[in-house]
């Protein structure tokens, strides 16, 4: 569990970018967070994991103090994924840098080749198994970087920007394998800009703005109140752009999936015969 | 009139065992919006690079076949000549960022341009207020969030409006509004200004309405060029994984069960105003 509590932060600049932060993440949960740029939304997740500490308030890890734990103790129950792959990776080679983690976690011989081989194939990158990571695209290097922190499976999974530089066939595996963690109960924590992800994936979301949480709840609710969005600077998702416009007909204006609207619209057309 | 031409275009990246891109022959027009898309990893961003000539002349590597740029044959002339035609915003903004303030990011490439003074001026304020960051112009670019950092990225091409646009992902660190206000004046730069836009993109939702033409790519090679609609009722287009919008999903699930609207849309818009028509007529 985390637990945040008046989280303030400020940069050594002096810009203050988190203004009384308060929130619980569950073990378990699923967490989107959303909202403008420069809202605070990575240098907030970056407290999970304790790469950044609170100016005042604090945040608690399974109980702990951030401020009295070493990120390198922190990293193995909340592994990170970096909005910039490029911030992440820094070995000769794909496996390597799979490889390093694992072996600073302590795992051994056999479980990490099989660690490495299921995150590889996960991830799609088998094929670069000896490339240098600087020698991949920009998707394929976020890649390496997800599937990095995914091979040692930690308990909690914080990802800025998971779905950058991916492809639609990516995306849904991406999101397929997010679901699959959530119900082995670990908790996933992401950070992202992509309203149609978030819709399919129907999580808790928060929405941010200039370093405050704006609202917070399930995503079918958040994401189709056109003010609240609004404010965030996002865009309610297709599905409920195209109800919005119908909300006349006396149709509901809170569907975010294409497979309920389908059926909401057929059960209209079904009634008004 | 082509503008950009490409021949068999075949590029092998220094210590590559295949090709990147391979026998890649496309014509872009003056004033074309077009989109190239395609899985990761296919070479989109390698092309672009063969566009600005960062390819071959930075990258080094094997270069085959033919390109023309603007006129010139992109093997015999230098980047900071072709710079002078083809802007192009890297897909890590982080990448292309080295001054110390956001505002001298956006005015270096005029710096080098006869402009005189007040009007770069003019210009770089346009570009500051275009990409929403009028307000970051003193600040230093690393130490900005990631979709500030692109908004720079972004503004500092804006400031040249070269002849040609080349945005790989440009949107892909930038908040659902900022999105669409930086595709709304793309859209602006190339309708009125006939510059040509050549724009990288996953999602196809967003853009689609701007763009005259379409290019897939699948492992390194074109796979399908068409215009937007072609490519969205396209089962090869599918097949290669290009995703569709849901504003156009919804259209086939609504099909698949016996409804089918007249037109198949591509927007949001027009789903709407096809099921309005259809439920405001029976
Ligand atoms: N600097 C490099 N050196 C060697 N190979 C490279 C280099 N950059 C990219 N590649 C390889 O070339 C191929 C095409 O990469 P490119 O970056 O053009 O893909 P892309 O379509 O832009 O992908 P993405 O959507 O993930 O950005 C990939 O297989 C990649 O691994
Ligand atoms: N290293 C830094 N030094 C000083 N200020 C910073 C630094 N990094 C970020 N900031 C500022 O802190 C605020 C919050 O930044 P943060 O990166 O948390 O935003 P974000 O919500 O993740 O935005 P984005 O969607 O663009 O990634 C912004 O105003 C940003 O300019
Ligand atoms: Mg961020
Ligand atoms: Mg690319």
């Amino acid at each position: 569990m985390i637990e945040v509590k008046d989280l303030h932060f400020s940069y050594p600049t002096g810009l203050e970018a988190l203004k009384g932060i308060n929130l619980t993440v569950e073990d378990g949960e699923f967490l989107a967070i959303m909202g403008q740029n420069g809202a605070g939304k990575t240098t907030l997740v970056k407290h999970f994991n304790g790469l950044l500490k609170p100016t005042t308030g604090e945040v608690l890890v399974n109980g702990t103090s951030t401020q009295q734990i070493s990120v390198a103790k922190l990293a193995r129950n909340v592994g990170f994924v970096f909005q910039n792959p490029d911030h992440q990776l820094f070995s000769e080679s794909v496996e390597d840098e799979i490889v390093f983690a694992l072996k600073n976690f302590g795992f051994e011989g056999e479980t990490i080749k099989k660690q490495v081989d299921w995150a590889l194939n996960l991830l799609d990158i088998e094929q670069y198994r000896k490339t240098s990571p600087f020698m991949l695209s920009g998707g394929e290097r976020k890649r390496v970087a997800l599937a990095s922190i995914l091979a040692w499976d930690p308990q909690v999974i914080v990802m800025d920007e998971p779905t950058i530089g991916q492809d639609h066939q990516q995306k849904e595996k991406l999101q397929q394998f997010i679901i699959q963690l959530n119900a082995q109960k670990k908790t996933v924590v992401v950070v992202t800009h992509d309203v149609e992800f978030v819709a399919e994936c129907n999580p808790h979301v928060i929405l941010m703005s200039q370093g405050k949480i704006l609202v917070s709840g399930k995503a079918e609710k958040v994401l189709t109140n056109p003010q609240l969005v609004a404010q965030a600077s996002i865009v309610p998702p297709q599905i409920t752009q195209i109800f919005l416009r119908l909300a006349d007909l006396g149709l509901p204006t809170d569907v975010i999936d294409v497979h309920e609207a389908t059926k909401i619209l057929l059960e209209h057309l079904r009634r008004r015969k | 009139m082509a503008i950009i031409e490409t021949k068999d275009l075949t590029y092998t990246y220094p210590g590559a065992t295949t090709p990147s891109i391979q026998d890649v022959s496309v014509t872009i027009n003056k004033g074309d919006f077009v989109i190239l898309t395609g899985p990761s990893g296919c070479g989109k961003t390698t092309l672009c690079r063969t566009f600005n000539g960062l390819v071959p002349h930075f990258y080094n590597g094997t270069l085959e076949g033919e390109i023309t740029v603007s006129g010139l044959k992109v093997a015999d002339h230098k980047i900071h000549e072709l710079a002078r035609h083809v802007g192009l915003v890297f897909q890590n903004p982080e990448n292309q960022l080295f001054a110390l303030s956001v505002e001298k990011d956006v005015a270096f490439g005029l710096e080098n341009s006869a402009m005189p003074r007040d009007e770069m001026r003019k210009r770089v304020d346009w570009a500051l207020q275009m990409a929403g960051i009028s307000e970051l112009s003193e600040r230093p670019p690393h130490e900005l969030s990631g979709g500030q950092q692109q908004r720079v990225a972004i503004a500092s091409v804006l400031s040249m409006q070269p002849d040609i646009m080349v945005l790989d992902e440009p949107t892909s660190f930038l908040d659902p509004v900022g999105a669409e206000k930086i595709f709304k004046v793309i859209n602006e730069l190339n309708k009125k200004l006939g510059i040509t836009i050549i724009l990288v993109e996953h999602r196809l939702d967003l853009a689609a309405k701007y763009a005259n033409k379409v290019i897939v790519m699948n492992e390194g090679t074109v796979a399908l060029t068409g215009t937007p609609r072609e490519i969205f009722t396209s089962e090869k287009a599918r097949l290669i994984g290009v995703g569709i919008p849901k504003a156009t999903k919804l259209y086939q699930h609504l099909k698949r069960q016996g409804v089918t609207l007249k037109t198949v849309p591509v927007t949001t818009e027009e789903t709407a105003n096809l099921l309005l028509e259809m439920l405001n007529h029976d």
